[in-house]
């Protein structure tokens, strides 16, 4: 989830610039609203979007009161973020449901955007919330497509309906017959990239959505697409009327940009982004805190959403019993290791922190320590796992030949847990404040 | 069809195009500053990227100034020879053996390209292999196939989730024992910030090296037209890593013209070697700087 990431270096730069200035004049304002300009275009943000949102940034931060104000600085970055959230829209929005069964949500957009794989990760997030998912293959052109879902279904358990490469309206129509029939509460209709410009094949959509009348219409963008994403999106937008937007390919370096765009061109919500190649990799889409992620202002909602999934309930007691008990072992760690792999990496998790995302680089994080940390672990004992205390000079010797590493990193492994250890600890009796003090992880990765 | 025909079709095909920005900008009476301004956001507008737009507008200011053009429609041949000058590059012509490796993130057409390459390879005569080394996304060996069987060249490929350097080893061999002329070497998307995917990509080309040294081994870029100013990091993240010869550009049958071509050209000297125009086999055609801009303008 580098989403955002060098755009937020960018405004990160230019609100550190002007806060190291105190009281802003005139002309300083008028270049840190030049330098954002760049920034957004840079990042493919639409530059018609651009234009009205650095006209809107200027009225306001060129009113009286901030130009007088003593933090001036402060006012602009909220105006700032009011304005992109105002761009964005504010709250999540979730996926609408029919009154009836079956719910049918149909993937449109352009080639290679990434629909066939998303068809597979939004059926595995439906089907954790207890939804029975029928993936209907209606992409009956390109080459292999429908294999492709297929394996993309039993990745994800889900059962494909497919009629190999007939009409797509007759597709979709059968399948949705199929999903009654067999008690399938949700269908989701994978149909072929198309260029928007494509009449006649924009019109076969049209006679889909009208065969089977879905409950939302989602068009699926890559976020790496420059100035022709609203054009695309438009054009969907008016022929087919969709109900809202999935970015896929957030976890480039791609600055985005398109997301910003979207909603304010289309007046449609950006529902789910895709983050990575695994199934799991999707995550609703909260604009207020892509706002505040922009800005390098964290976002701890989504860590702590993401913890919640990566721990059960039962792990979390668990684990805080412990800390009490000062019983917390390397066992656990090892645990904790595999949750933070699952929450996205240790790269991922530091960005989300306030006042972070600036300051971590990628190339700054290792993510293969971690899985070096996991086999120096898996190479000890049960007992010194439990016991880190009595692993000394030869022990430290086995267990670094026996996971293949130097005794030093068995060294800085165990520094490391002791680490973690403490700042657990305190995480518990301070809360908020206490996870601040992982700041300090940053140099152990 | 023309690479310019079908540009221009393409171009036609849409109603708010850099084409119809630009034609706008130069219907000013003079070259004042609001027509700069208006060019500027033109090529801003076509994905041309604010460094590259930047430059190309200042290049043309001094020029005007120097050769004290006055006219929008004189200025306009200027722009075209700067914007021509940027892009256009002296190619090597090929040598055989040759293979072609083609990367690129996700989604941009790569396993289609090299179908359309294929394809080409043959009319021309030659003997070709593809290595099917995407073996990480579904059903991609199977996509590839297909496209084999259109342009009539052997596949090789393993199962899913095998080693791609073991396929393209195997490629290799085959080609070394028959005598082929053309590898071409089809990858897995990848996003060019993941380390490990990168390193495979480098373990792929040092399979070539060493099994054949003397062969002409090209690799390229292939780049989705409508890509932002990201197709600058791509191009720079991948170049870093296997030292890319030149792009592909697909998908130019939309309505973006693929202008980060110029950002690309302007910041990391790039060439374009083959631009993909649509979806039928012989719809990749070698790239031409001013046919490009001609239609781009």
């Amino acid at each position: 989830m580098s989403v955002f990431e060098s755009l937020s270096d960018r405004m990160n730069h230019i609100f550190s610039k002007l806060r190291n200035k105190g009281k802003l004049t005139e002309l300083e304002i008028k270049q840190a609203m030049r330098e954002i300009r760049v920034a957004l275009l840079e990042a493919d943000v639409n530059f018609g979007v651009v234009k009205d949102f650095v006209a809107a940034v200027s009225e306001k931060a060129l009113g009286e009161d901030i130009l007088k104000s003593l933090t001036p600085a402060q006012q602009i970055v909220k105006i700032v973020n009011d304005e992109l959230v105002a761009l964005m829209g504010s709250k999540h929005q979730k996926l609408a449901v029919s009154d009836r069964p079956p719910t049918v949500y149909m993937m449109c957009g352009l080639q290679g955007a990434g629909k066939t794989t998303m068809c597979g990760k939004l059926a595995l997030y439906l089907r954790k919330q207890g939804k029975k998912v029928l993936l209907v293959a209606a992409d009956v052109y390109r080459p292999a497509a429908i294999q492709q879902l297929g394996i993309v279904g039993k990745k994800v358990n889900t059962e494909v309906f497919e009629m190999g490469q007939i009409s797509p309206v007759k597709i979709a129509k059968e399948g949705i017959a199929y999903a009654l029939k067999n008690g399938f509460d949700t269908v989701i209709i994978d149909t072929a990239g198309r260029l928007h410009i494509d009449e006649a094949l924009m019109k076969e959509l049209v006679d889909v959505k009208a065969a089977v009348s879905p409950a939302e219409i989602l068009l699926v963008v890559d976020s790496m697409t420059g100035q022709d994403a609203v054009t695309v999106a438009d054009t969907f937008n008016k022929t087919l009327d969709v109900t809202g937007v999935i970015m896929t390919k957030l976890d480039g370096d791609t600055r985005g940009g398109a997301a910003l765009s979207i909603k304010a061109v289309t007046g449609k919500p950006i529902k789910f982004s895709g983050t990575g190649e695994k199934p799991e990799d999707l995550e609703p889409f909260h604009p207020d805190r892509m706002a505040s992620r922009i800005l390098g202002m964290g976002d701890v909602l989504t860590l702590i959403e993401k913890a919640e999934q990566a721990f059960s309930k039962e792990q979390a007691e668990n684990l805080q019993k412990k800390l009490k008990e000062r019983s917390f072992t390397l066992e656990d760690y090892l645990e904790q290791l595999d949750s933070v792999k699952k929450m996205g990496g240790i790269g991922d998790m530091m960005k989300m922190l306030p006042g972070m995302a600036g300051k971590v680089k990628a190339e700054d994080i290792d993510e293969d320590k971690l899985m070096r940390a996991k086999v120096i672990i898996q190479s000890m004992t049960p007992k010194e796992r439990r016991n880190p205390d009595i692993i000394k000079g030869s022990r430290r010797k086995r267990i670094a030949q026996g996971s293949g590493t130097s005794i030093q990193e068995v060294n800085q492994l165990l520094k490391q847990f002791e680490m973690t250890r403490d700042m657990m600890a305190r995480m518990q009796k301070g809360g908020m404040k206490g996870l601040r003090g992982m700041r300090g992880m940053k140099g152990l990765f | 069809m023309g690479f310019f025909k079908k540009l221009a079709e393409g171009i036609k095909k849409t109603k708010d195009t850099i084409a119809k920005k630009l034609f706008y900008a130069f219907s000013a009476r003079e070259l004042d500053d609001e027509f700069y301004e208006s060019l500027e956001e033109a090529l801003l507008a076509g994905d041309v990227g604010v460094t590259a737009s930047e430059s190309v507008v200042e290049e043309l200011k001094e020029r005007a100034f120097r050769e004290k053009i006055k006219s929008p429609e004189n200025a306009k041949s200027v722009l075209k020879e700067i914007l021509i000058e940027d892009i256009e590059y002296e190619v090597e012509e090929y040598d055989y053996p040759l293979v072609i490796l083609l990367s690129g993130v996700n989604g941009v057409g790569k396993t289609t390209a090299i179908g359309k390459l294929a394809h080409m390879f043959r009319e021309q005569g030659k003997s070709v292999v593809i290595a099917a080394a995407d073996t990480f996304r579904a059903a991609a060996s199977e996509q590839l196939e297909v496209w084999g069987e259109r342009a009539g060249v052997r596949v090789i490929r393993h199962n899913e989730g095998a080693d791609p350097a073991a396929v393209v080893y195997d490629a290799v061999s085959s080609a070394k024992a028959r005598g082929t002329d053309v590898v071409l070497v089809d990858t897995a998307g990848r996003l060019h910030n993941k380390k490990n995917l990168m390193e495979e990509l480098k373990k792929i080309c040092r399979v070539v090296d060493r099994e054949l040294p003397n062969a002409d081994f090209r690799k390229y870029l292939v780049l989705d037209a409508t890509t932002g100013q990201n197709g600058v990091a791509q191009a720079e993240i991948f170049s870093e890593a296997i030292d890319l010869d030149g792009i592909v550009l697909t998908k130019l049958d939309g309505t973006a013209k693929g202008g980060v071509v110029i950002a690309i050209s302007v910041e990391l000297e790039l060439p374009v070697l083959y631009v993909g125009v649509g979806e039928k086999l012989d719809d990749l055609i070698p790239f031409d700087a001013k046919d490009f801009v001609e239609a781009l303008i």
